[in-house]
């Protein structure tokens, strides 16, 4: 009886640790497409519904959609051709695109973070954008080269298309700089030099966000850059603890570890806290970008602030070492397995339109990556014109390689827990930084 | 069967007129019986079919895809992942080299935290529960506020923890340090080494209430008289606790701690909402790592394997478990 009653026990056990266990790899998630006939002439077109997965670049979801529905509805009334619209909070997107890439049920048409292109790219979910497909929407010349080069990896169609442009600024409190009889850093040793003026009495020369993976690997990015270092080399091999590179990471850490010109708090920073800490005076400056929006959303007016390009380690470097920024943006991609592809396509063409760049991009605060577009007068703001500078002329896409987003979570993960030593006192030295990198590429996987 | 007898009486003659038909009913009994004896079994098809659904398939597909070297080159047609036989699994064991390795760390932090938290619930619960077993005034009142943790939805709670621990302006430093000046400086909660003790209390807070809830309900079964003729005996409290209370509720804890440890084991949303995607080091639990190695840095089969071992060593664990408890109590029986 016990025997029984043990091994009924243990069944009944075995289903629920069964209930339990293995959900994490469960993904599920689908998403239905729309009807409609599938021939590619304009004519039937009309009719067709599809979907679109935009991701958050307004204020939140509902903002997003406030904006895009009146530019949708344009497009409908243009080519008969419905759209579900459907804005995806940047936590769950990627997941979302993976569960959609897996099942083959996802959006015809959907915004990326143009950092995920190569990856995403590499996964075969995305319809390739050939010479043919670009001449569909005007042609490839009609976008910034640095805008398509952050589309896929090089060589390759690009697996997607620019939609709005961002790059990285140094963003500065005019009054507390000429309270201190300080103008705008160019080289980093000015910068630190400024911020240890600028820091007394619980303000502090610069916010970082250090918690943030993806800000984190941003910044070592460019840091490296300058530094003439990558982090994967041409195979695509990770090369992450380079002697370059810990002295990037070690140079970014060390504002809070040695330096001291941003606050110790800053290491446990993730949700934007650096946006707030600028824009209420607490920080004298940050490096971020495109923030326009969310500094206005915070209360300091546009006159308050100044944007120059992030400093470099030397005045008026040129090339790789003056880089001061990755090529930030989003970018719109056409999901392969869509059944409405000429519609699909027709989206990307209406959104990519001159007058949709304008309107779009004006409303979030980006840049237009067509060309044509940034003319506008939305776009002449004085912060606008640098950042649009910038990624004109120094600024580099982030390794456009398959491996892309094991680098961001590996690195952006190591980086956090050394801003988090650094603010626990704890030494950062070249050492510590080194075997945080080695430990990372250690992880990545070999390809 | 003739015309006399009434035709509706032929239900009620029972089975003692039914001898002549016996070949007649043989078929309709087998019918009955196992009419009687399916029954239960087409009661449970419909969860049993869901569960299949729900649980087995996607469990089956997930050790399939354990044995693949399923990398974001092939999610797209996920068939077309070359099998790697057992290479993930041996990556994941082996402690030596750094995937193995951090596998290995975030066990122990795992094991250290599901121990840690499961104790301190269970005691807090226990201790809560018996207090509260006296009638009193306001004792409704308190059993319901002592249920609030449970009953709040885990996102917002969880939310609003991270606030309260943030090192700058969160409530903890802001007592601690400027209330009661307990601490020299502010310290860190969501990263370095308070990482974990922060992920330990807020796990407690989230999951005492349900060991209150079970045991509080394991104590209205033991009869007052037992207490009653232990007192005339002479004993105290903490004896009555120790013979009687304790003893009395050991099948509500058999189930209570493994049900606590298995869901604290594969605890995901706390450190998820705490944390983020990539918790610090200090508090990289299992299922936030798994979810790392899975849908970060996309390598699911990867990411497959280590829930297959979790499943096996919840198995191992819960198997030992059982038979010890089972037999222990089946010796107190007997």
């Amino acid at each position: 009886m016990r025997t029984s009653s043990t091994s009924s026990r243990l069944l009944a056990a075995t289903a629920l640790v069964a209930a339990l266990g293995l959900t994490v790899t469960a993904c599920g998630g689908s998403s239905d497409n729309g009807s409609g006939g599938d021939k590619n002439d304009p004519a039937s077109l009309k009719g067709q519904t599809i979907t679109y997965w935009a991701s958050n670049q307004g204020t939140s979801l509902d903002n997003d959609k406030q904006v895009l529905t009146p530019e949708l509805n344009k497009f409908t009334q243009q080519t008969g051709i419905k759209v579900k619209l459907e804005v995806i909070g940047w936590a769950d997107l990627l997941n979302r695109i993976l569960a959609a890439t897996t099942s083959g049920q996802g959006p015809d048409v959907l915004n990326i973070g143009n950092t995920w292109s190569a990856s995403l790219q590499a996964t075969g979910a995305l319809m390739p954008w050939d010479a043919t497909a670009f001449t569909a929407i005007g042609g490839k010349d009609r976008f910034a080269s640095a805008a398509i080069a952050s589309a896929g990896a090089a060589g390759k169609d690009p697996a997607a298309v620019p939609l709005y442009s961002m790059a990285y600024g140094l963003y500065y409190n005019k009054k507390m700089f000429s309270d201190a009889g300080l103008t705008p850093p160019k080289t980093w040793d000015e910068l630190v030099t400024d911020g240890k003026k600028l820091t007394k009495d619980g303000h502090y020369g610069l916010a970082v966000e250090g918690s943030n993976g993806s800000e984190n690997i941003h910044h070592a990015f460019v840091l490296a850059k300058q530094r003439g270092s990558s982090w994967f080399d041409d195979s695509g091999k990770a090369t992450f603890d380079t002697p370059a590179n810990v002295a990037a990471v070690k140079q970014y850490v060390d504002f809070i570890a040695s330096d001291k010109i941003a606050a110790k708090g800053d290491a446990e920073y993730s949700q934007n806290q650096t946006i707030t800490d600028f824009a209420t005076g607490k920080a004298a400056m940050m490096m971020w970008q495109s923030a326009a929006t969310s500094i206005k959303a915070h209360g300091m007016t546009a006159d308050q602030y100044g944007v120059v390009p992030v400093p470099t380690q030397t005045a008026g470097a040129t090339g790789d070492a003056g880089i001061t920024s990755m090529v930030a943006g989003i970018n719109l991609a056409v999901f392969q397995n869509t059944k409405h592809k000429a519609a699909a396509e027709a989206l990307v063409k209406f959104m990519t339109s001159t007058p949709e760049q304008k309107v779009l991009n004006g409303t979030y605060g980006s840049l237009p990556p067509v060309k044509e577009a940034q003319s506008d007068a939305a776009f002449q703001t004085p912060d606008l014109k640098t950042l649009a500078g910038v990624l004109g002329s120094s600024a580099a896409p982030l390794p456009q390689v398959p491996n892309e987003s094991q680098f961001e979570t590996l690195v952006g993960t190591a980086v956090k827990d050394l801003f988090a030593d650094a603010a626990a006192g704890k030494p950062v030295t070249d050492d510590s930084v080194k075997a945080a990198l080695t430990k990372a590429q250690q992880q990545m996987p070999a390809s | 069967m003739t015309a006399t007898a009434p035709p509706r009486r032929a239900p009620e003659a029972g089975p003692d007129s039914g001898k002549s038909a016996a070949g007649r009913r043989l078929r309709p009994r087998a019918v009955e019986r196992l009419r009687r004896i399916g029954l239960p079994y087409l009661l449970l098809l419909p969860a049993l079919l869901a569960e299949l659904l729900i649980h087995i398939v996607p469990m089956f597909f997930g050790i399939v895809i354990s044995f693949k070297n399923l990398t974001l080159f092939y999610i797209h047609n996920w068939k077309s992942a070359p099998w790697s036989a057992f290479d993930n699994y041996k990556a994941a064991v082996k402690i030596h080299q750094p995937i193995g390795e951090a596998l290995l760390h975030s066990f122990w932090v795992t094991l250290a935290y599901t121990l840690l938290s499961v104790g301190f619930s269970w005691l807090l619960g226990t201790a809560a529960a018996i207090l509260m077993q006296d009638t009193f005034r306001g004792r409704a009142i308190m059993r319901a506020i002592f249920l609030v943790p449970y009953a709040l939805p885990a996102y917002a709670a969880l939310i609003t923890w991270t606030f309260m621990f943030q090192q700058d302006t969160g409530l903890v430093n802001h007592v601690l340090h400027d209330q009661l000046h307990v601490t020299s400086n502010k310290p860190f909660w969501l990263i370095g080494d308070n990482s974990f003790w922060a992920m330990v209390i807020v796990s407690v807070w989230k999951s005492w209430p349900f060991a209150f809830l079970a045991l509080m309900a394991g104590l209205q079964n033991i009869p007052r008289e037992l207490y009653e003729a232990a007192a005339m005996d002479g004993a105290g409290v903490w004896q009555q606790i120790r013979k009687i209370t304790m003893p009395s509720l050991r099948p509500v804890n058999q189930v209570l701690v493994l049900v606590l440890f298995l869901w604290t084991f594969n605890d995901f949303n706390t450190p998820y909402v705490m944390f983020g995607q990539s918790a610090p080091h200090q508090a990289d639990l299992i299922s936030i790592h798994i979810y790392q190695s899975s849908f970060i840095t996309w390598n699911f089969g990867s990411g497959s394997a280590m829930s297959v071992l979790l499943l096996l060593f919840l198995l191992l664990v819960t198997a030992i478990y059982l038979a010890l408890t089972s037999r222990k109590r089946g010796d107190a029986d007997a």
